[in-house]
């Protein structure tokens, strides 16, 4: 059905969600690259008032379309309400910061040197999965590591839940309640307030 | 008329609606939720199917 519409290039954007994931597999500083689906979002949502970024460049969304529509991974059906509610929205967006405040953390306790580097991916805030192969040294001090392992969890949870989600209920579930979508909107809509 | 209409206090401003309206009747107004063109809107109905937020529905108008 998506064929009708002439394609541009930021319609494949779903291939780059996962050469991300398979670079931060075999090189844990590829972790970094997420940086430009935090930052683009809200670049678009602070200069441009919009969600240009959700709308039709978010690779994760796409891969979503992808996987459960083209590849029928989705039982296409509504999810309860309260999972796109405002208090759930916020709430999980509070949570999500309150782990990536504790992922800085952690950053900044190895480059204190009060913490040491652990080749570890958290999966779901819970689950320690080692990691070692994915990092054997290099030039850069062990915190950016540290930073590429706990960046690397979020990413592959955030999308883990997003993938659970999509099987039980429809393709985009998961932008129902993203918290890059809950908090790009959010500043979409203060800038719409302010004229 | 079959139309669709949004409930821009559900609508999580996605954009997935828009992608798939076949009658590209649908705009992200300054990223706070989607507006439905009633002009251009046939009611098909796969805006609905697709929102993962249940907010646009078709109805009646
Ligand atoms: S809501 Fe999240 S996953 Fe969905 S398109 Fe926006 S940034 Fe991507
Ligand atoms: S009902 Fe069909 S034509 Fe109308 S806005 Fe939805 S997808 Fe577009
Ligand atoms: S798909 Fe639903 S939640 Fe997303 S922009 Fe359209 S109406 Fe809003």
């Amino acid at each position: 059905m998506a064929s009708r519409k002439r394609k541009h290039w930021y319609d494949y954007l779903w291939i780059w969600t996962i050469i991300y994931f398979a670079l931060g597999f075999f090189n844990i500083l590829f972790a970094w690259l997420g940086m430009i689906d935090f930052i683009l979002p809200l670049i678009f949502a602070i200069a441009g008032g919009n969600k240009w970024f959700c709308n039709h460049m978010c690779g994760r969304g796409q891969l979503f379309m992808v996987l459960g529509r083209s590849l029928k991974c989705s039982r296409r059906k509504q999810a309860p309400s309260w999972i796109s509610s405002k208090w759930f929205r916020y709430g999980f967006l509070t949570f999500f910061m309150t782990m990536f405040g504790t992922m800085i953390f952690q950053t900044y306790l190895v480059f204190s040197g009060a913490g040491s580097l652990r080749k570890v991916i958290k999966l779901f805030w819970t689950f320690k999965v080692p990691w070692k192969w994915a990092y054997n040294g290099s030039i850069l001090p062990d915190w950016v590591a540290q930073f590429g392992f706990g960046f690397y969890s979020l990413m592959l949870t955030s999308t883990l839940i997003g993938l659970i989600v999509m099987a039980i209920y429809k393709e985009r579930t998961w932008c129902s309640f993203c918290p890059m979508g809950t908090m790009t909107q959010g500043i979409c809509k203060i800038k719409a307030r302010r004229g | 008329m079959r139309k669709a209409v949004n409930d821009i206090n559900r609508c999580v401003a996605c954009g997935v609606c828009a992608g798939e309206c076949p009658r590209e009747a649908i705009s992200i107004y300054k990223g706070c939720y989607a507006v439905i063109d009633t002009a251009k809107c046939v009611g098909c109905g796969i805006c609905q199917r697709a929102c993962p937020a249940g907010s646009v529905k078709v109805e009646e108008v």
